[in-house]
């Protein structure tokens, strides 16, 4: 391969400067935070911290609820990584059949991703509140006790379905674009041959799209850890029980509602290896696998 | 030329003007017609006088103004009064290098602090054991029963006559459901608030240790027999459809003003939103438990109330001071008490609250009072306090959403969430 060779020395470092500067303000800086507070012990106004190691790291690891939080993490991830990937693919290749209102469709599908994930909790909430949801009403004469202020699967489905709505917006836009990428000599010459439309589009059509899909898979995963937090907060605030309880709720529940620091920092900073973990494998060997056309 | 004159002119008078006048920062979590309160007392009291400016910031919920003073405590910019809501009294009293005891900030500034002018039950509870205030009480609510006319009177049940006990409750609950008047017969909020902290408070059981913690670190007592029976009763109402779970804080108030509840016990400063409703409704005190010594006690204070930060200037200080006096005057406290619902806190206020004849007009309006101030509270019912309440309430919710679920007895449920409580208590304080 051929080097490269630039011939300013300061240039690119200035070029780079703002990117690594707000790297280094909004990831560095509030990372290594995490990593300090996570080896104190502090009372929530900071007047006096004593260091404690690991002893943080140890207490939240031997924690039953934690073990409870990573179960319900690891759940709820799996649901929402998959679960929009499964029905924007599905939508996706509907949408590319259709001949006339293409774009119509394609706009109103593409609609509930401008909807702030908090607001979405919200919808969410009311139209299957248990009392007054207007969707829990024909649930509850279809002969369903649906109450998911107090069933446990009942409060984790309905989390799943508000963080996947909210999820086959962004799915279905990328699966779109991957569709239109794949040429349609491909498709041709398969129809040619006998083909099924089926048989095509496990044989060409999906393996083409390995590239979206895996990039969707790495961006599902870090939404379905981070960014439903609001989802969780609006709808169940992790109850009932502990029942929806992820770790990114507990590290926000233990840090600003129990004002325990020091394990909430230890939790960040476990998350921020498990996250780190996860990226790297699915880039060592779910990309290997993955054929970029 | 013109422009750069009166710039000029400008930062010439500016000076003058901040040196005249300190400015008060006020950091609040009030919505609606009680941010209107806020709003209008801070207006009047600024008007009063020229020296002081009240700015009030609202800072979001309870529990996230509550982060937002510790998050600027810890960056050097904390206000120079928060509004912290009960459950963070504790909190607060364990951070004592980071605020400053209203009775001192009051004597400090030159007024004097006369505690037998204000509503004991209140004050007490954010006062020390040896009784220096520490905040100033600002909204403080109680606990009572409302109850939906139209049900009643559908379900054959005596309108003007609200049930006094538990028992009493059930029986009108299990009616409303049994004869169709509505879907559900009993809801309430708040079950730690309510049907824990003032339960004991109000059947004269012990919640905790050490006076309710009052008096140094709780162990919890939630699971003596009167509790275990009272959440027994509940958790076998709830898988009967009578008792409907609304949620762990006000929810259910929903449930009750949409017409689906019959009966329901919540807050008094939930009153705004029953009269909002429209529906006919009709108030009564918080039952208690008939087979309780000493029952009914009296309620314990909810609600907030006013702390004063660490290192400001005195300035600052005897502006807060002026403020809090300006703030307990009689007419101040009455406006507070009728448009918010929140009770006063003076007894000055409340006679002159009575003897307006409001009280006769809005019957029920003095029921909290009345709860609160009709016993001397005996070490059962002066409030209960904990470094963590909010964990502990946390993990009491978690336990009886699975008793309610029907996951677990409440006998377990209560013995859980006191083995977990203790254990969390014991890890706040650092043992």
């Amino acid at each position: 391969m051929r080097r490269t060779v630039f011939p300013h020395k300061f240039l690119p470092w200035l070029l780079l400067a703002p990117q690594l500067l707000v790297t280094l303000i909004f990831f560095y800086w509030p990372a290594g935070q995490a990593f300090r507070q996570s080896m104190l012990k502090e009372d929530p106004f900071g007047l006096s911290s004593t260091f404690v190691g690991l002893a943080n790291f140890r207490r939240v690891l031997s924690d039953p609820g934690y073990l409870n939080a990573l179960q319900v993490t690891v759940v709820f991830s799996l649901l929402v990584a998959f679960i929009p990937m499964a029905i924007a693919l599905f939508l996706a290749v509907q949408a590319e059949k259709i001949t006339r209102g293409k774009g119509l469709y394609r706009t109103l599908m593409i609609w509930p991703y401008a909807v702030a994930t908090a607001i979405a909790g919200m919808l969410w909430l009311f139209m299957f509140n248990p009392s007054f949801g207007t969707l829990a009403w024909p649930l509850k004469q279809l002969g369903i006790n649906w109450n998911p202020l107090l069933n446990p699967n009942h409060a984790m489905i309905l989390v799943v379905a508000a963080a996947t709505w909210k999820q086959i917006s962004y799915n279905f836009l990328f699966f779109v674009a991957g569709l239109q990428a794949i040429p349609h000599s491909l498709l041709e010459a398969a129809a040619i041959d006998g083909a099924s439309r089926r048989h095509a589009f496990w044989t060409i059509v999906f393996p083409l799209l390995a590239p979206t899909t895996f990039f969707l898979l790495v961006v599902n995963t870090v939404y379905a850890l981070f960014d439903t937090f609001g989802i969780i907060h609006a709808v169940t605030g992790g109850g009932p029980g502990k029942a929806t309880e992820t770790l990114v709720y507990k590290v926000y529940n233990d840090g600003f509602v129990n004002l325990n620091m020091g394990d909430s920092a230890a939790q960040s900073v476990i998350l921020m290896l498990i996250v780190i973990a996860l990226t790297a494998v699915q880039f060592r060997y779910i990309e290997r696998r993955v054929h970029y056309g | 030329m013109k422009l750069t004159s009166l710039w000029l002119s400008g930062f010439a008078v500016m000076p003058f003007a901040a040196h005249a006048q300190v400015e008060i920062s006020w950091w609040h979590a009030m919505t609606g017609a009680n941010a209107e309160v806020v709003e209008k007392i801070a207006g009047d009291f600024n008007a009063s006088q020229s020296d002081y400016v009240v700015k009030p910031v609202f800072k979001g919920t309870y529990p996230e103004t509550l982060n937002a003073g510790i998050a600027a405590f810890r960056a050097g910019q904390a206000p120079d009064i928060m509004q912290v809501f009960d459950v963070g009294t504790g909190v607060m009293m364990g951070a004592g290098g980071a605020i400053v005891p209203v009775g001192k900030v009051l004597t400090d500034g030159g007024f004097t602090f006369d505690k037998s002018q204000y509503l004991p039950g209140i004050v007490g509870y954010y006062s020390t054991p040896e009784g220096e205030m520490l905040s100033f009480p600002y909204n403080s609510s109680s606990p009572i029963l409302y109850y939906n006319k139209d049900i009643f009177e559908k379900a054959g049940l005596d309108v003007d006559a609200p049930p006094q006990t538990w028992a009493e409750v059930w029986a009108a609950a299990r009616k409303i459901k049994e004869s169709g008047a509505a879907t559900c017969g009993y809801t309430s909020t708040w079950l730690t608030w309510i049907h824990t902290e003032n339960f004991a408070a109000w059947n004269n059981v012990s919640w905790a240790t050490n006076e309710n913690g009052l008096a140094g670190t709780p162990e919890l007592k939630i699971d003596g027999p009167l509790f275990v029976k009272h959440f027994q009763e509940i958790a076998d109402l709830a898988k009967e459809g009578v008792f409907v779970y609304g949620g762990r804080t006000s929810e259910a108030k929903q449930n009750f003003t949409s017409g689906e509840c019959g009966i329901l016990t919540e807050s008094s400063g939930g009153l705004g939103d029953v009269v909002k409703s429209g529906i006919n409704y009709g108030i009564g005190k918080l039952p208690y438990d008939e087979t309780a010594e000493g029952a009914p006690q009296n309620t314990t204070p909810g609600g907030a109330s006013l702390w004063v930060m660490a290192g400001k200037s005195d300035e600052v200080y005897k502006g807060v001071a002026t403020f809090f006096n300006y703030l307990s005057q009689t007419e101040v406290q009455q406006f507070l008490h009728e448009q918010s619902g929140y009770l006063p806190v003076t007894m000055a206020a409340y006679e002159a609250t009575k003897a307006s004849g409001f009280y006769e007009q809005n019957p029920g309006r003095e029921t909290p009072l009345l709860q609160m101030s009709g016993k001397a509270p005996t070490e059962n019912s002066k409030g209960v306090r904990a470094p963590n309440l909010p964990q502990l309430r946390d993990i009491q919710n978690e336990e009886y959403e699975k008793m309610l679920a029907g996951q677990q007895t409440a006998e377990e449920a209560l013995k859980n969430a006191v083995t977990r409580g203790n254990a969390a208590i014991r890890e706040a304080v650092g043992g």
